[in-house]
């Protein structure tokens, strides 16, 4: 067994005297796609954003590859470089046309010229259907299409690990797939990927393992098929036939 | 997910935590935290204080620093003139009272007009439009000149002829019109879709407007505002010129009857005493009002 990619021990997390966070223990090996799953409020966010050092651990360690990034004395910015994040609410920046948003990372953080950073962002963007998309600003788009271009924003500066949160729970129906399509081709091309997701049915399609949160713990973790189909905790079950009750 | 999963899920009360002990590597975490803010702590105090110095330094070593201490900061003559400014202070802190609640409201009334897009109202917004270049552009000093002396001459019916209401009534003048431009920015930075929330819920023009735009509103432009209103606080200092015994005006017959400038100090170090304060206070209204509106872009 090699390496993994991401590893998460023992994570504790609290908002004043609310505990979110309790123990997370979590391997993403490269090349995999793990998704988490749980009720509203379990804590899935809060992970993602404690992975991403936009949140400090009260407890545990958090490494990706063989650097600790819960270590006080790491820069959280270099860290931070080399992981993407795409939130549920996009955070595309308004006064920026799509490839400006696009660019801008790969340019002032990374120090790639102006030319190779719009020749690679074109390249993301005719990916993922948004090559007519690139002098728009991002009140000019559809919901999915924000996302897509907020995804290529993430990809832009070859992170080694991606991180979605919810990334399609604030999009139509129909714009769910697209933005789920994007996600499969990323899997395909062996990305690295850590989602919260509300998808049972992608979760299944997409993910090597999925992890149920509850309370602030992982209360069930196995391959998609295992956990989703036949849950061995009854809080898995719970949840999960109160998500199917719904959809 | 549905109203009462929701509720469902957050009444499920988290399970004590009694055993719970912060691990080796989180302590050493700790530690290290602590020493690395004790370590900053150190530096920027060591550093305020180097400057200090070297500013201190730098005043007594000049040529003129006999002249200016016994000028300026005269022990004895500071004592003696306190009491006498202190009174006169008290003046500016009603003008400044009475003022600031009369540009508020005449402000929001021109902003309003300026905002209302009905066509009836053409005549007023351009009134308010008027007003609000040719007072934002007369210098507030030459304005407390012209209403000082030129209203009294007109010799109106019932116009006040006490200096310090003269004083008053220039300034808010002039500041309404500068409240006003903050406050119609404000106005205009309300979403158009939280109008047409409140109207979907059954709110009136009216209700809308107090209970959901202009909150925001005034949210929105609290730092300016107060910005305006600590300046207008200062500047309760230029109806000196009408001759009420206001701060500065006693300090000044104080400075002339003694020759020295000493009483200029202690007005100076009262006005400081009131907006520093205020200043502080504005700096953490903006912070809950950030918090407030990062909230609501979620997570
Ligand atoms: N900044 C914060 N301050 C205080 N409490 C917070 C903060 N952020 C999150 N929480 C709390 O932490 C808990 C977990 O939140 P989190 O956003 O991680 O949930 P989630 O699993 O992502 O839920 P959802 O599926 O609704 O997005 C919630 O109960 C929330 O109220
Ligand atoms: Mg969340």
């Amino acid at each position: 067994m090699t390496e993994p990619l991401l590893r998460i021990r023992g994570v504790r997390k609290e908002y004043g005297s609310r505990l979110v966070l309790r123990s997370i223990d979590l391997d993403v090996a490269e090349h995999q796609v793990v998704c988490l799953i749980g009720g509203s409020g379990s804590g899935k966010s809060t992970l993602l954003r404690c992975v991403d050092l936009l949140e400090t651990v009260d407890d545990g360690t958090i490494h990706l590859g063989t650097g600790e990034l819960t270590d006080p004395r790491l820069d959280a910015n270099l860290a931070r470089r080399r992981i993407g994040i795409v939130f549920q609410a996009y955070n595309l920046f308004p006064h920026l046309s799509v490839l400006d948003n696009i660019t801008l990372a790969p340019r002032r953080v990374h120090g790639v010229s102006r030319k190779q950073a719009e020749q690679s962002a074109r390249e993301l963007l005719d990916r993922f259907g948004l090559a007519d998309k690139a002098q728009e600003h991002p009140d000019r788009l559809s919901g999915g299409q924000q996302q897509r271009a907020a995804i290529a924003r993430a990809l832009a500066t070859e992170p080694e690990l991606l991180l979605f949160d919810e990334i399609t729970s604030a999009l139509d129906p129909e714009l769910v797939g697209e933005v789920l399509d994007v996600v499969t081709d990323l899997k395909q091309r062996g990305l690295t990927i850590l989602m919260a997701t509300h998808e049972m049915g992608f979760a299944r399609h997409v993910a090597d393992q999925v992890c149920f949160l509850e309370d602030g713990v992982i209360v069930e973790q196995g391959t998609a098929e295992q956990v989703l189909t036949d849950p061995r905790q009854p809080a898995t079950r719970r949840f999960l036939s109160r998500v199917l009750d719904h959809a | 997910m549905d109203h009462g999963t929701t509720a469902a899920l957050n009444q499920q009360a988290t399970p004590p935590d009694e055993n719970y002990r912060p691990s080796d590597r989180e302590r050493e975490r700790q530690r290290f935290r602590r020493s690395r803010k004790r370590r900053n702590t150190w530096i920027a105090a060591l550093c305020t204080v180097l400057c200090l110095v070297a500013l201190g330094a730098g005043a007594v070593a000049s040529p003129g620093w006999e002249r200016v201490h016994s000028l300026f900061l005269d022990s004895a003559e500071f004592r003696s003139s306190l009491p006498g400014i202190l009174r006169g202070f008290w003046l500016n802190i009603q003008m400044f009272l009475i003022a600031e609640v009369l540009i508020l409201g005449l402000g929001l009334l021109i902003a309003l007009v300026r905002v209302t897009r009905s066509p009836g109202l053409q005549p007023l917004r351009l009134a308010a439009t008027v007003y609000v270049d040719v007072f934002r552009g007369v210098p507030t000093l030459l304005l407390v000149f012209l209403v000082g002396f030129g209203l009294p001459a007109l010799r109106l019916q019932g116009t006040p002829t006490q200096p310090w209401v003269l004083g008053v009534i220039a300034l808010v003048l002039s500041y309404a019109a500068y409240v006003a431009e903050v406050l119609r920015a404000g106005l205009n930075s309300v979403h158009p879709a939280q109008r047409n929330a409140a109207r979907a819920l059954g709110l009136n023009e009216r209700q809308t407007l107090r209970h959901v735009v202009l909150p925001q509103a005034v949210r929105n432009v609290l730092p300016p505002l107060l910005n305006d209103f600590i300046a207008l606080q200062k500047d309760t200092a230029l109806v000196a010129v009408l001759g009420p015994l206001e701060a500065l005006r006693a300090a000044q017959i104080k400075a002339d009857y003694d020759f020295n400038y000493t009483p200029y100090l202690g007005a100076a170090l009262l006005f400081i005493a009131v907006t520093i304060p205020l200043t502080r206070f504005a700096d953490r209204l903006q912070r809950r009002a950030a918090q407030r509106t990062w909230a609501e872009t979620g997570r």
